[in-house]
């Protein structure tokens, strides 16, 4: 099964190479991070997509916290949240299918963001469903070149990941 | 007022405590080097920089206190990451310090580079590329406090050279506060109740004691545990010393090498308490027969341990020494005579036993005689291999810190440099090193700091010619086909000895053990080796083969 964990990390060189390291040293997978500045300058935090059992997401997260620079974890997998990840694809686009591409663009809510004699940029923002629906359909017209950031999460309402509260560090 | 980078190491080293440092210089390190040369700290310089990095944690290990050593940038560094590995491996409070190439040429292939912070990195608790002088104090202060609270460990912090030689204002914190590192002492009242609770009801509990009892200093809460709830205590490698040899609830060491009644009884047990122990592979031997009918409460200040290995029924997070102390509050005298009967009728049906002989030198007999002369009293370090495990079975260690062993790493060429450590740090004690002729090889160039610093270490080399434990396995596991575990070309140990101003005895025959050591037991001016050269095929027995049930045991009776 697949677990989404947000890990809040000291902003600190070195702090995404302990992280990565300790998941292949470990023998975890990682399906995507990415990685970011949050509301507090001196903290970053990664979203982490790990796939494993209850008992190997245990590990992880015992060991995650055993690294100096985890400040917190928190398992967003059962949780009800907003998830996205943003993916630009290039796709061939000779002016015949020019039409076909702008009304599939709209339907997707995505975005046209670059513009070239046969090809176009797209921007789309998302979650994981409709990413894969939109990506299986541009396929058909031919994909260049694509790139993802990688999924965020955060929770719905109004729980929010507190810095001192459950969930905080110990041992 | 502002001082030097390499002035603040030296002030930092003394605010902690630290009166020795074992530590190898190189141009790096030049600047702490001047600082040291009139600082009020010992410095122990080995010849090579693995035998000091295992020099301070013999240290460590013997005293209790961190382990302070010292490397220069690249291959001294380098040179440092076995003995850093086994440091992690172990838990021990280690501080290394390692000199970089100056900041502005850091990845640049630079002479005598060498990225020791992400060489380290699976290896250490938590280690630091020092980028500013004047950070120099608030790191200090956190290498040592999180090498030594929580689970201990060892900590790396590498400094440029021209961050040493720079000046900076000089204020050593007063404490630390980590947001993201908050060790858990404290058991959670809730769960000692269920342990204690899960006691009463048990009818056939085991104790499994490890090292963090020895690290929390719990040795005396762990007899009052097993005295008041009248159970029986087996210990890990690493554990021993923690539970008086000679007590009748003592069943030795379990696991590969352990005695049959300690695997027997964890096999039959309805409860086992593990504490401050981590069920490796060589204790537990295949994971899904260990302890089939027990339920597990286990202790251990690291969360990550619990559950890692085996599935826990009670698990406790906390200092194994304050949660025993929460425990013996609310603990009732147990009564479980029978199972200690049963227990017993195993001890003596499968008793510890090697075939003593008159003509020919057993190893096992040469380490029941060092424990005789010394009254079990000595600090025993050991290398990596048979004599080890003989060590284990044969010593009857009375006290916490009185064994010194490899255990997690199995790092040969640990015995001799942690007798030095040792030897250092408790400079009253008796200290024995039990080596292999293997194991000695790897870092015999230590003789040499030995002799330097006048420490009367008697190390017993158990000569049995043969790379032995891998022979053993040759033997019973690859049809005795023994692939490069033949010892041809060592030295002669005695001259060896000599060579660098030690004392060397050789022993061939059993009439000639007791006196050798006590002729080594008058000299305390210089280490004394003794060359013992034993019968060379001796087997380690009991062993249970390798991802077996723990009690289906060659040489010691099967159930
Ligand atoms: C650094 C290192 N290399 C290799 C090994 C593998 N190994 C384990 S025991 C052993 C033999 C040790 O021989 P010796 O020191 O003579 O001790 P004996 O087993 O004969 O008592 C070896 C090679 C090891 N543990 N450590």
């Amino acid at each position: 099964m697949r677990h989404v964990l947000s890990v809040i990390v000291e902003n600190r060189p070195g702090v995404l190479t302990r992280v990565a390291g300790l998941f292949s040293r470990r023998g975890f997978n990682i399906d995507s991070i990415a990685v970011g500045e949050i509301e507090d300058k001196d903290l970053s935090r990664m979203t982490i997509l790990v796939e494993g059992d209850e008992k190997v997401i245990e590990q992880v997260i015992k060991q995650l916290n055993k690294l100096i620079d985890v400040v917190k974890i928190s398992n967003l997998t059962n949780e009800s949240t907003v998830n996205r990840e943003l993916v630009l694809i290039k796709v061939k686009a000779e002016p015949s299918m020019r039409a076909e591409l702008q009304q599939l663009v709209e339907t997707f809510r995505a975005k046209i963001v670059d513009v070239s004699l046969d090809s176009i940029i797209v921007e789309v923002t998302g979650d994981e469903e409709k990413i894969k629906a939109f990506e299986l359909l541009l396929k058909h017209f031919g994909i260049q070149e694509l790139v993802r950031t990688g999924k965020i999460a955060m929770m719905r309402g109004v729980k929010f990941i507190k810095m001192n509260g459950e969930g905080g560090k110990s041992g | 007022m502002k001082i030097k980078g390499a002035m603040m190491v030296v002030e930092a080293l003394k605010r902690e405590n630290v009166d020795v440092v074992f530590g190898y210089p190189g141009g790096a390190v030049l600047p702490l080097y001047d600082a040291l040369y009139d600082a009020d700290i010992t410095h122990i310089m080995p010849r090579h920089e693995q035998g000091g990095i295992h020099a301070a944690d013999g240290y460590s290990r013997a005293t209790g206190k961190a382990g302070v050593c010292i490397a220069t940038s690249g291959p001294g560094a380098t040179n440092l990451v076995t003995g850093i590995a086994n440091a992690y491996m172990d838990s021990v409070p280690i501080v290394a310090l390692t000199g970089q190439v100056p900041a502005n040429l850091i990845g640049t292939d630079a002479f005598q580079e060498a990225d020791i912070t992400g060489i380290t990195l699976p290896i250490t608790k938590h280690n630091y590329l020092v980028k500013e002088t004047r950070d120099i104090p608030q790191i200090l202060k956190e290498a040592f406090y999180v090498a030594t609270t929580g689970r201990p460990g060892p900590v790396l912090v590498d400094i440029p050279r021209d961050v040493l030689a720079q000046e900076a204002d000089f204020k050593y914190p007063e404490k630390v506060d980590l947001r993201s590192y908050k060790p858990t002492y404290t058991g959670h009242g809730g769960q000692i109740n269920r342990a204690v609770r899960v006691i009463k009801e048990a009818k056939r509990p085991v104790i499994c004691a490890g090292g963090g009892v020895v690290s929390s200093g719990a040795q005396e809460e762990l007899i009052k545990l097993a005295e008041i709830g009248q159970i029986p205590v087996t210990n890990t490698l690493m554990g021993l010393g923690s539970f008086p040899g000679g007590h009748p609830l003592f069943l030795g060491m379990l696991g590969m090498h352990g005695t049959v009644y300690a695997n027997y009884a964890v096999t039959e047990a309805d409860l086992i308490i593990a504490i401050g122990m981590r069920f490796d592979d060589r204790v537990t031997g295949r994971v899904d027969s260990f302890a089939p009918h027990a339920k597990i409460i286990h202790i251990d200040i690291d969360p990550a341990e619990i559950g890692k290995n085996v599935e826990v029924d009670v698990p406790i997070v906390g200092d194994v020494r304050r949660v025993l102390e929460q425990m013996l509050k609310k603990l009732k005298k147990g009564e479980t005579e029978e199972w200690v009967e049963q227990i017993g009728r195993w001890k003596k049906e499968y008793p510890l036993t090697y075939s003593f002989s008159q003509e020919e030198l057993k190893p096992q007999h040469i380490i029941q005689e060092i424990c005789k002369i010394t009254d079990g009293e000595a600090i025993i370090t050991t290398d990596v291999g048979q004599h080890q495990m003989w060590t284990a079975q044969y010593f009857k260690f009375k006290r916490s810190r009185s064994l010194i062993s490899s255990g997690g790493l199995g790092t040969m060429g640990y015995g001799f440099p942690a007798a030095i450590g040792a030897q250092v740090g408790c400079p009253q004690e008796k200290v024995f090193c039990i080596a292999g002729d293997g194991s000695i090889q790897m870092n015999s160039q230590e003789i040499a700091t030995a002799v330097c610093n006048k420490l009367p270490i008697k190390v017993a080399i158990i000569n049995n010619q043969f790379l032995g434990m891998v022979r053993q396995w040759q033997e019973l596991f690859f049809q005795r086909r023994y692939s490069s575990t033949c010892l041809e070309g060592s030295p002669d140990f005695v001259k060896l000895a000599e060579a660098y101003g030690a004392a060397g005895i050789r022993v061939t025959k059993p009439q000639e053990v007791v006196p050798a050591l006590e002729k080594a037991m008058e000299i305390n001016d210089r280490p004394v080796f003794i060359d013992f050269q034993v019968v060379p095929e001796e087997n380690v027995f009991p062993m249970v083969p390798p991802a077996s049930p723990i009690n289906k045991i060659l040489g010691g009776g099967t159930k």
